[in-house]
């Protein structure tokens, strides 16, 4: 069968190169555009092609050695006792450490961030174990065949314990770390939905409710996590380690272990894929360094598969009921989303994910949105980022959209016109507050449909229905916060360092990283193309802390925007320093020169030139030759800092079949039609979509981390872990729209959107497709015995771990917390005045604060103190209770309402903080 | 454990090694020969990164022992391309398709494809195809990877987007 839309001949013809090179040249405002906007080869294949890339593992140094850890078997539990003598005894074996060995050093576990955990964090499992995988002791032999002979020697006994496994468990069940009062890891929101919305949810003429439950996922980068670190001398380390920025990498361990930045260096020349796992180092690298310092080797730790899979971070597990109200004619009233997200034991951050309430309507006209979102301690691996973490926002609205469109009657295309915002709409704020002034979700439509015959694909449709063959067409639009600088420590602004080297060829050293981005490439394009040289005349040089300046490389989709403008900065700098000097040498004025095919022309004066050969001799070595005041030399560096944050926009088609006999879905026809403004690379940039909406396709349809009732992983080799096949996905079809953002360059960040939009568009075209049979419980994945469930018409009954009844361990060891000690009979002075040390749980993590409190009657004054400076306030104290406000400017002017509660020593409370809603406050009496 | 003494070819040069009789080839090759070129992305033979051409056929080298590659012709990754440096024809329509990215899983699935198109054969779309689907890569969403299969098969009529467009 023909891919229905219009004809598979005329599929090519969607991308629209030259439109899109033409929008790039505008945008950048290059006249010649000789490589900005071009598909040039990459830099980086021929050695990837042939074997010569230097991937972690490729790494061996003099008197390395190996390391495997034991880990546990149990999700949950206390350790009673571990023996090495065993394992130590096997030859080849030179050392096994336990955290007791490694307790000497100060480890800060901190986040990507850079703040501390808000629950004890070790390397190694230290008395308790939480997940099963957490290593417990780590092994160090001659190689890793007898490193994991030993390993399973090891021999622990456990009191195990009845584990948290699903969010429904962290809910009810038992506390996942001792001494904290709840499993909740962070919050956010109102608990009760406000009077005023419930108020317009309750009336309005439609209001649908919309569950999803979004699996977990393994980022599962191709190459696993590993790391070698080598001690050089006695306060220098170098580590090479598969990560996604050098330069985040070596300010963390510094950070992490105490060690001054200067001493440690990263290198991470090729990686074989990031997708957010690899941000900084987690428990296994830590404790492969700690090891290193102690025994004074180079050692090398690389992850194995059957690691990765069930003992890494892992990401996306969540939760979420979004209620959308909408008048008759399908136009949004109002909204609110109750979101929760499994943390697993020891998160690499305590995630609430605040971003899926802030971009849920950004682009849409919503009068007004609540929420509450928390994240969930469990006794499984710990939380991660993967490629688009927020992409819940996207998932729910459109899957919701789609089922308010059946449920009011109107066309699943029309209701997203009446509800998305226009350019002529903006510049406007969101509900939420995101400013929006260039954003274009509804153009990115307006071009995909006038490039897809949707009516054409309805007749179709119809007809095949009739021939029982189930065709749905899916239909998704986004906008994605891309290139972010300036709100979070480590999202920085980027520094490109460029020379012209005495032979006239150009070297950039850049503090970009390439997991696969391809930045060797669309730097170099960056810089031949405004120095006027040639591509092949351009080496860029990254993936060393010891090279470039700080930058958090890759995360956020942020590397193509913000180091794209800083290369051009840069260029133009040296650019002007070039015709400067071949100016004087020429005795012309510069704006005469022309630079062009690594020549220096003066412009209507034909027999004048010189190569940039010639003048860089000049520059480098014939001081006497150089303009009064000129520094010799021809280099130049630009950090730049790009507008806060970089809206890219998509709106996205696929064309499905249902087999209505097995429930398998076949892909017929996919486009993509994204503004990414700039496109430095149209091969990059597709190549970064294309990915992304393979992952999409896999979380839709077949990727799944599981745990059974006791938390053993269910899927542990890539035999259980389904990741799509070449025959698993379609061709893509691109349309690009270029409208320029307002950074320099005018690029727009492409690297997660495809794993974002491309869940919806598939689960909407699954539900499209079986409208016959009934709505599609957006339960990811959607597997064909779920699907079959749908078009059977039967109720699956397939409940989640969590909510099975949970089969007792052997031993089990309820782990109590101590209830609050509550005294009555105190006077109200006593039990409230004087310092308190309190946190504030923040998505940026906790926020440490000491409160000073003084009570005279019913009135309260005071202080809070925090390292950004004491603001003192006033209010009201009802037995127990304290109630305050505090006006804050910065970052934003916003009054934060405490609400406190005093038992004992301890004091626990709420910030309400304006549309943040409120984040938890505790803490106890300053000793 | 047993120490085997084992000698092969591996891209054209003579190896001798001593090895337990568990050490895998895809480690052999890396660890004992050098050729870091052969990838393992499972060591479960699901994902094809470690493909190599054992005596002309397509293996994963991690499901093989060392010992049982005794007295074999291997090529790996670095054995493709030419001793002047020219890209093999593999490679090169791998790069102008820009078929890959990190390039982990890229040594694996030239290597298929060269085992495929040895001599000048010609397989069928469908033939390359399903052997790719034992390849995984988590980068590229396979576009590049299909585009060059296609050029390299018998029926190549499609029209191709990408670097020589
Ligand atoms: S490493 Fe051999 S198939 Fe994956
Ligand atoms: S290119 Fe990265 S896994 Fe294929």
């Amino acid at each position: 069968m023909s891919a229905p839309g219009n004809p598979p001949a005329q599929r090519t013809s969607a991308t629209t190169d030259s439109e899109q090179q033409n929008g790039a040249t505008k945008a950048a405002g290059i006249t010649a555009g000789r490589y900005i906007g071009q598909r040039t080869p990459r830099k980086e294949d021929p050695r990837l092609l042939t074997g010569r890339g230097q991937f972690v593992d490729d790494i061996s140094l003099p008197g390395m050695l190996h390391i495997a850890f034991a880990r546990s078997p149990i999700a949950r539990g206390a350790i009673v006792s571990i023996n090495i003598e065993v394992a130590r005894d096997v030859p080849g074996v030179h050392a096994i450490y336990t955290q007791e060995d490694l307790a000497s050093f100060k480890v800060d576990m901190i986040s990507f961030f850079l703040v501390s955990p808000d629950i004890k964090t070790t390397p190694l499992a230290d008395g308790r174990v939480a997940y099963v995988g957490e290593p417990v002791a780590m092994v160090i032999a001659d190689n890793r065949y007898i490193a994991e002979d030993a390993a399973s020697l090891v021999e622990v006994e456990y009191a195990e314990e009845d584990p948290v496994v699903s969010i429904g468990d962290a809910r009810t069940g038992p506390i996942v770390h001792p001494g904290t009062e709840d499993n909740i890891a962070s919050q956010m929101g109102e608990e009760e939905i406000e009077e005023e919305l419930a108020a317009a949810l309750k009336s309005a003429p439609h209001l649908i409710t919309h569950k999803v439950v979004h699996q977990r996922i393994s980022q599962s980068p191709m190459e696993t996590r590993g790391v070698v670190v080598t001690r050089e001398g006695a306060q220098e380390l170098t580590l090479y380690i598969t990560c996604q920025s050098p330069h985040l990498v070596a300010r963390w361990v510094s950070l992490a272990l105490g060690l001054p930045q200067t001493a440690i260096r990263v290198i991470a020349k090729d990686v074989g894929g990031g997708f957010g796992l690899k941000n900084h180092p987690w428990k296994e690298e830590t404790a492969v360094i700690l090891a290193a310092l102690l025994f004074d080797r180079p050692l090398k730790w690389i992850e194995d598969r059957y690691e990765n899979l069930t003992a890494s971070c892992q990401a996306r597990e969540q939760e979420m009921v979004l209620q959308v109200a909408f008048d008759n004619d399908g136009r949004l009233l109002a909204s609110h989303g109750d979101y929760s997200v499994n943390n697993g034991a020891f998160p690499q951050l305590s995630e609430s994910n605040i971003a899926v309430h802030m971009f849920l309507w950004a682009a849409h006209k919503m009068p007004a949105y609540g929420f509450l979102t928390r994240g969930w301690y469990s006794n499984t691996p710990g939380y991660a980022a993967y490629r688009g973490p927020w992409g819940m926002e996207t998932l729910i609205r459109e899957t919701a959209l789609d089922v308010a469109a059946r449920r009011i009657g109107i066309d699943p295309i029309e209701i997203r016109r009446r509800n998305l915002l226009r350019l002529e709409d903006q510049p406007t704020e969101s509900c939420m507050q995101v400013q929006l002034e260039d954003i274009t979700p509804a153009e990115c439509l307006d071009k995909l449909l006038a490039n897809f015959d949707v009516a054409e694909f309805r007749t179709e449709q119809e007809a095949q229905r009739k021939e029982k063959r189930y065709l749905g067409l899916g239909i998704a639009t986004y906008i994605e916060p891309t290139g972010g600088a300036g709100s979070i420590p480590t999202m920085t602004g980027e520094l490109a360092q460029v020379r012209i080297e005495p032979t006239g060829k150009v070297t950039a050293t850049m503090s970009t990283h390439s997991q696969g981005h391809g930045t060797a490439t669309t730097m170099a394009q960056i810089f031949a193309d405004r120095l006027g040289v040639s591509y092949e005349d351009v080496t860029v040089f990254e993936g060393d802390s010891s090279r470039g300046g700080f930058s958090p490389g890759a995360a956020g989709s942020r590397q193509g925007v913000i180091a794209g403008g800083a290369a051009i900065m840069a260029a133009d700098l040296l650019a002007a320093r070039v015709k400067q000097l071949a100016a004087h040498v020429m005795d012309v004025t510069p704006e005469l020169i022309t630079m062009d095919d690594g020549m220096l022309r003066v412009e209507g004066n034909a027999e004048k030139s010189r190569s940039l050969a010639e003048i860089a001799n000049i520059a480098y070595g014939e001081p006497d030759r150089l303009p009064a005041g000129f520094e010799s030399g021809l280099e130049a560096q630009y950090r730049y800092q790009p507008p806060p944050m970089t809206f890219s926009s998509a709106a996205n088609a696929c064309i499905v079949e249902v087999d209505a006999g097995t429930g398998f879905v076949k892909i017929l026809r996919w486009i993509s039609s994204e503004d990414c403004g700039t496109a430095i690379n149209p091969s990059v940039v597709e190549g970064q979509i294309s990915g992304g909406l393979a992952q999409a396709i896999g979380m839709v349809l077949m990727e799944k981390v599981g745990f059974d009732e006791r938390g053993n992983p269910t899927a542990a080799t890539y035999k259980d872990y389904h990741l799509p096949a070449i025959s698993d996905i379609p061709d893509f079809e691109f349309l690009h729209a270029s409208t320029p953002s307002q950074s320099v360059g005018g690029m727009r960040g492409v690297g997660e959107g495809g794993a974002i939009i491309g869940v919806p568009t598939l689960v909407n075209a699954i539900a499209d497709a079986l409208v016959p049979f009934g709505e599609v419980p957006v339960e990811l994945p959607l597997t064909p015995t779920k699907l079959l469930s749908v078009i059977e018409g039967r109720d699956l009954g397939e409940k989640p771990a969590g909510e099975q009844p949970v089969i007792a361990a052997s031993q089990p060891v309820r782990v109590e917390v101590t209830p609050a000690v509550i005294t009555t009979d105190e006077s109200t002075a006593a039990r409230i005045d004087g310092d308190w040390n309190m946190a504030l749980s923040t998505p940026m993590g906790a926020q440490e604060m000491t409160g000073h409190f003084e009570t005279s009657g019913e009135a309260l004054s005071g202080y809070l103190s925090s390292p950004e400076g004491q603001m003192a306030f006033t209010g009201t104290v009802t037995g127990n209770k304290l109630q305050f406000d505090l006006r804050v400017v910065k970052p934003m002017k916003i009054t934060l309402k405490y609400n406190l509660e005093v038992n004992g020593d301890r004091i626990a409370g709420k910030c309400k903080m304006g549309i943040m809603g409120s984040m938890k406050v505790s803490g106890q009496r300053a000793p | 454990m047993s120490t085997h003494n084992i000698e092969m070819t591996i891209n054209g040069r003579r190896h001798t090694g001593a090895v337990e009789a568990r050490v895998s080839l895809a480690d052999f090759l890396r660890d004992g020969a050098g050729y870091t070129g052969v990838h393992l992305g499972c060591e479960h033979g699901v994902c094809g990164a470690c493909t190599v051409i054992v005596d002309g056929r397509a293996v994963r080298s991690c499901l093989m022992l060392a010992v049982q590659a005794d007295s074999s012709t291997i090529t790996t990754v670095e054995g493709l391309a030419a001793p002047d440096g020219t890209l093999h024809t593999v490679q090169q329509t791998m790069m102008d398709e820009h078929g890959l990215q990190c390039g982990f899983c890229t040594p694996g699935i030239v290597m298929t494809m060269a085992a495929l198109t040895a001599g000048g054969k010609k397989p069928t779309e469908a033939q390359l195809l399903g052997a790719l689907s034992g390849h995984l890569c988590r980068c590229t969403g396979y576009q590049g990877i299909r585009r060059a299969a296609q050029r390299l098969t018998a029926t190549d009529s499609r029209e191709i987007r990408g670097g020589e467009e």
